[in-house]
């Protein structure tokens, strides 16, 4: 569903991205892990359509359709969701307003009649519920004044009401303590399906621990430079990843 | 953004012109216009006194000063000061007799009188250039004791209560273009809610602006006896033109005892095109007077149109205990300005007041919160809540807060806050992210920037509100 060719991408004439090849089917989990500053946060924003990128080579199907000819709405719609690593906060509007904005975008887009507030609400309820958050967030402002974890699981909760076809979620488990890392790991899980892929960018191997990938990736200097199943994860934690550094360069 | 920026060339939505036949006064200002105005209208004579008084005092003033504002001198010799539409001798008595053109217009405008209004509840008196063509829930008003009508028609039918009111708020000196209006003020509305009566309805006027070289200058009195309760509404549009037309009304607003004044407003005057050619000068005064003990006035306005807006509506609070209030979103996009704020003066004891104002620009605009919170030494325990927002769309456009401070009573409790904030590019990204197009995007987060005081306005005009406001930034950002 989403195959990624050369893809070079740089900002303000730093190259962030010096081609990357990553193909993800319906129904796999992959994990790309890299040390700071490898390039894993910018591959998630311009497979989203951040506008300060410049993509300088290489392409992106999804879907079976060129993702860089769509405006970022476009990619959402067609089922492209990314979990922000800082989501953002937007005052005064209310959470379940921006959630039913967003749903009804994407059902309307897919050719399936808008939500009533009854049956949205209804959904929402039971996403909450399965979240473990208070059903006040849905009347606060978007992220307005919620703790770390709290826009983590909203994050979470945004994407099982969204349904989307590929995850990307960033960084999803920085700033987590165990139990919302549980909680959050859950949503994830709950969303693995033969239709659906997922992407997980992750700075450390415990996240991996509750969402076992089918693929590990590491990304250093904009490249992978490694891949392997789960286990690589593993290994990982224990070297480090300075060795591939150096199996590079040899 | 493309399809945005082809939506910009038709987006003032009012901007048509109603082929009407109109009686209209050479343009000029002398002191026999003045009586011709007051003959027209058959007014008694301490109304012409009044306006000959005004127009006196009014020829002494220097032109006003403009702080914030960048203002082209205005020749009010170019102006016509009345114009109608023409009718027979006879004014409409009833809708069925008022001409179906002018109809067509407020369908136009979105509120046919017959419909919206009964299935509103709403009760709807239509100013259209200078004169108050129809006045709906006529009955239904007169049953409950409540006086809603046209200013001409008050003026006939219950002098006594102009001339007890009139200009007890705002006096005829008060400042240039108040003087003005006093002088040459052709019609309005006149509310009168008796003791005790909780207005059974909202009540609403629609004013616009349809002949070429006219001012409108309307005259609006409500008066709210001891114990009485009404929520009033006025909505406000013209025809593109490029020239600039003048709008200087007068609003006076008297609470008695316990009486409660809710005042709202959507202001959508033609704003100008997008190079800053045309537009209406909304130089308003609009005043609130608490006269009696716990008394509460509460002003919410929503200022999208008009190329320059100058008003302070504002609560003079006399009464022990008496609440006045103030909730304003402002916009400007292009060349419009905006210099719009409130006076709240306590002198009762325990007053209380609260100010909430949401300026947001867009383009070359420039809006201004201009606000003044005074304490006189009778004024124990008073206390004010100020809150000035301003948010920013884009770079070339600019928001300025003046709030003014004196406080003569050592017991006042003041608070003031006040931000300024940038539509972010972040927050459109996340929005667009979840699949909202980007302009809903923009609407979204500019309505929860304003949510405090669209709150506050009636769920109508709050839905109303909403529109006008996407219509007014549309293109705004990208």
């Amino acid at each position: 569903m989403l195959d990624i060719k050369n893809l070079h991408a740089s900002i303000d004439n730093n190259k962030i991205l010096n081609g990357i090849d990553l193909e993800i089917k319906a129904g796999e989990v992959h994990a790309i892990m890299g040390p700071n500053g490898s390039g894993k946060s910018t591959l998630a924003s311009v497979l989203a359509g951040r506008s300060e990128y410049e993509i300088t080579d290489g392409t992106v199907t999804f879907n079976g359709k060129d993702l860089f000819e769509l405006e970022i709405e476009e990619r959402a719609r067609e089922g492209l969701f990314l979990a922000f690593q800082y989501p953002q906060e937007i005052p005064g509007v209310n959470n379940v307003y921006l959630l039913k904005a967003a749903v009804n975008a994407v059902r309307k887009h897919r050719g399936l009649d808008e939500f009533d507030a009854y049956d949205f609400l209804s959904l929402v309820r039971e996403k909450i519920k399965f979240m473990e958050m208070d059903e006040k967030f849905l009347h606060r402002g978007v992220n307005e004044g919620f703790s770390g974890g709290e826009k983590k699981r909203n994050e979470i909760l945004q994407m099982l009401m969204l349904e989307p076809k590929l995850a990307v979620l960033d960084e999803t488990d920085s700033g987590l303590d165990i139990d919302a890392l549980k909680v959050v790991s859950k949503g994830v899980n709950a969303m693995r399906s033969d239709e659906r892929g997922i992407l997980m960018v992750t700075h450390y191997q415990r996240l991996l621990d509750y969402i076992k990938p089918d693929f590990v990736h590491v990304l250093m200097n904009g490249k992978i430079v490694k891949s392997g199943d789960h286990t690589l994860a593993l290994e990982l934690e224990a070297k480090g990843y300075d060795w591939l550094l150096d199996a590079e360069a040899a | 953004m493309k399809a945005i920026e082809d939506q910009i060339a038709n987006k003032y939505k009012h901007g048509f012109v109603t082929d009407i036949e109109s009686d209209t006064l050479p343009p000029g200002l002398d002191e026999d216009v003045v009586r011709h105005i007051s003959r027209i209208k058959n007014e008694p004579e301490f109304l012409l006194n009044f306006r000959l008084k005004a127009f006196a005092h009014w020829k002494t003033l220097p032109k006003p000063d403009w702080a914030k504002l960048k203002i082209e001198p205005i020749d009010y010799q170019a102006i016509s000061y009345y114009s109608a539409p023409k009718i027979d001798e006879n004014a409409p008595k009833s809708l069925d007799e008022v001409d179906p053109k002018l109809l067509e217009t407020y369908d136009k405008l979105g509120i046919p009188l017959h419909e919206r209004a009964r299935l509103a509840g709403v009760a709807v008196d239509a100013v259209f250039d200078s004169v108050s063509v129809a006045t709906t829930f006529k009955d239904t008003l007169h049953k409950a004791g409540v006086i809603f009508g046209s200013f001409s028609e008050a003026a006939q039918n219950y002098p006594e209560l102009i001339e007890e009111y009139l200009g007890t708020v705002v006096p005829i000196e008060d400042n240039f273009f108040a003087a003005l209006n006093s002088a040459v003020f052709t019609d309005g509305s006149f509310v009168y809610i008796p003791k005790g009566v909780r207005c059974p309805m909202e009540l609403s006027t629609y004013f616009r602006i349809n002949a070429a070289n006219t001012g409108q200058f309307e005259r609006t009195l409500i008066i709210a006896e001891e114990g009485s309760h009404v929520s009033y509404l006025e909505g406000c549009t013209a025809p593109m033109r490029d020239e600039n037309q003048l709008h200087a009304a007068v609003v006076e607003l008297i609470a008695q005892k316990d009486a409660e004044i809710k005042y709202s407003t959507v202001q959508n005057w033609y704003p100008g095109d997008e190079n800053g050619l045309g537009g209406i000068y909304n130089f308003v005064t609009k005043r609130g007077d608490c006269r009696g003990d716990r008394s509460k006035i509460s002003w919410t306005q929503v200022e999208t149109g008009s190329a320059i807006t100058w008003k302070y509506p504002s609560c003079l609070l006399k009464g022990d205990y008496s609440v006045g209030e103030f909730y304003s979103v402002a916009v400007t996009n292009n060349y419009q300005q905006a210099d719009t704020g409130t006076k709240m003066i306590h002198i009762g004891k325990n007053t209380k007041s609260t100010i909430i104002a949401k300026g947001i620009s867009a383009g070359k605009s420039n809006s201004s919160y201009r606000g003044l919170v005074k304490i006189l030494p009778s004024a124990e325990n008073a206390r004010n809540y100020s809150q000035c927002d301003s948010l920013l769309m884009g770079s070339t456009c600019g928001a300025h807060t003046f709030p003014y401070i004196e406080a003569k009573n050592p017991t006042a409790k003041i608070e003031h806050e006040a931000t300024t904030s940038k539509v972010s590019d972040d927050q459109l990204f996340y929005c667009r992210q979840r699949g909202i197009s980007e302009e809903d995007a923009v609407n979204m987060i500019v309505n929860g920037f304003c949510k405090s005081v669209f709150q506050e306005l009636p769920m109508e005009f709050a839905v109303e509100a909403q529109a006008l406001l996407a219509v007014s930034l549309e293109g705004a950002v990208g």
